[in-house]
């Protein structure tokens, strides 16, 4: 197992961690039992992610790709956002190790997550095939 | 400051092992089962290594086959006893939930081939009970294998009583003393071992080497078709600087012993209690009945491959029971099996000391792991949920 540097500073020193009091939306995946939890706080206003947070319990992959997802939606329009693929993730970590690859998975869904607690909190319909799970853990808490 | 604290997954050669080494690179570098000089030399080496380690064992020389290391022996010795049981229709196995994977997936595959495999129960203390191994005994076992101590967290298992029970009942007994060999007294005639495993690795000897003792009297069939080396058992010529190196290591860590284990129980045990103070930590196995060098821990809220990153970060290595270092999502089967919770489980770290090992580096562990432990709680939703007591 050997992570690229740009996994390794995602870990060591990871941006946008931490809650947001007031949130607009906030998205929790995975389990304890399975090694990973993150939880995702949103910002939202005028239809663009304004602030993001994050906290996860997991390994060093798992906070990496957190913190690199926050990075990725920060800025960008609540849609933007929801198009965010575990492969975009993985590619700005320029790659994660093959048993990895479920945190990059789980990162996209605590983003999805996040994003359909704020459409369900102001009443809005979540678009067509808004994907929450992929079942990668088989045992979290969006079941 | 660097600090190994990961020698029960391997040591550094020690000086002793590799002056004794370096000879057979160069000089003695014969094929054993040559004729001529140079390799009457090597097998002069290897019978003097043999002869060695069979008097440190209190076995005899022609009870020790070399082998690879320990999960070669240990495969070796479930085959062994499962031949010479086949031929009393006897197919059962005793063995314990926490034995390393060279066992546990040598027994998977003996279950698939027919046999019954019985695995104790090794409590929330880390220590398999002589009482159920009595009662796990049936008419039909084949062997009891359990380990003298645990690789992860340290807990030595009554190896003695359990070889006194396995030698009136007529069950051939084998353990994995992998990483007890070299640090606390083994005497296979006095503890009625019958089979032992050993890695030349665990004790400040090269890897590549290890044994199975197998006590005269028992057959073994053979293990590796080829030349008559092991008489005849393990075919493919002797690895001799390692044989020696490991001679050496091992002469060297039973001389030093009772020294070395004063000291290092004592750095330890200092680990152990400044660890502790973490709130909602705790270690892991049976305090007292341990190895000298290991104490293993959990930290609520945190999962242990962040913490051994951010320890390598600052120097240290040591390791986990978790998921990640693996790569399977399971956590250590060993935490599991002393009655963990999986999201206790995930948050384990196992600190290993040698006799190399100083103060100031035990100080240096102690004042730098607190801070790392709150710093990945800090952004833990677990943690968060616990200190809200939910």
């Amino acid at each position: 197992m050997a992570y690229s540097s740009a996994v390794m500073d995602h870990f060591a020193n990871p941006r946008n961690v931490g809650k947001i009091d007031d949130a607009d939306g906030i998205g929790e995946v995975g389990n304890a039992k399975c090694g990973d939890i993150m939880k995702i706080y949103l910002k939202i206003d005028d239809n663009k992610i304004q602030d993001v947070k994050f906290n996860t319990f997991g390994c060093g992959a798992a906070i990496a790709t957190s913190s690199m997802a926050t990075e990725l939606i920060k800025g960008k329009t609540v849609e933007d956002a929801l198009s965010l693929t575990n492969k975009a993730v993985i590619e700005a970590l320029d790659g994660l190790p093959p048993q990895k690859i479920h945190c990059s998975v789980l990162a996209e869904e605590a983003v999805k997550a996040a994003i359909v607690d704020y459409y369900q909190k102001n009443g809005l319909e979540a678009p067509e095939g808004v994907k929450q799970c992929t079942s990668c853990c088989g045992d979290c808490t969006m079941h | 400051m660097n600090v190994y604290a990961d020698n029960a997954a391997t040591t550094v050669v020690s000086q002793t092992a590799l002056q004794a080494m370096l000879p057979c690179f160069t000089e003695q570098y014969g094929n054993p089962s040559s004729v001529h000089e140079t390799g009457r030399k090597a097998a002069q080496a290897l019978d003097a290594a043999r002869a060695r380690i069979a008097e440190l064992l209190r076995a005899e020389a022609k009870e020790i086959y070399f082998t690879s290391g320990g999960t070669e022996a240990d495969n070796w010795a479930v085959q062994i006893a499962l031949a010479s049981g086949a031929k009393k229709n006897k197919r059962h196995i005793v063995s314990t939930a926490f034995e390393h994977h060279a066992i546990l997936h040598t027994l998977k595959k003996a279950e698939k081939n027919g046999a019954e495999v019985t695995l104790l129960d090794v409590h929330t203390d880390g220590l398999a009970r002589v009482e159920e191994v009595a009662a796990a005994i049936r008419e039909d076992t084949a062997l009891v294998t359990v380990m003298y101590a645990n690789n992860e967290i340290g807990t030595l298992q009554p190896i003695a009583e359990i070889g006194k029970l396995c030698r009136e009942k007529g069950v051939p007994f084998h353990t994995d003393a992998v990483q007890a060999m070299g640090h606390v007294p083994v005497d296979v005639a006095a503890q009625n071992i019958d089979m032992l495993s050993l890695t030349a690795h665990k004790f400040h000897g090269p890897k590549g080497a290890g044994l199975l003792y197998c006590r005269g009297g028992i057959p073994v069939p053979v293990f590796m078709e080829g030349g008559a080396q092991e008489r005849g058992k393990r075919g493919g010529t002797e690895n001799v600087p390692a044989i020696v190196g490991m001679a050496a290591a091992l002469e060297e860590a039973c001389r030093n012993m009772d020294e070395d284990n004063l000291r290092v129980s004592r750095l330890r045990d200092k680990l152990i209690d400044a660890v502790s103070s973490i709130p909602l930590s705790r270690l892991n196995g049976d305090r007292r009945r341990r190895l000298p060098g290991i104490a293993n821990f959990v930290f609520e809220g945190i999962e242990g491959e962040g913490l051994l990153l951010l320890l390598d970060m600052a120097g240290i290595s040591a390791s986990s029971g978790s998921a990640c270092t693996s790569g399977s999502l399971d956590p250590s089967h060993v935490l599991l099996a002393i009655g963990l919770p999986h999201e206790v489980a995930h948050g384990s770290l196992r600190l290993s000391l040698s006799a190399l090992n100083t103060e100031e580096e035990v100080d240096y562990i102690i004042k730098t792991l607190p801070p790392i432990v709150e710093r990945l709680r800090g952004m833990s939703p677990v943690w968060e949920r616990i200190k809200k007591g939910a």
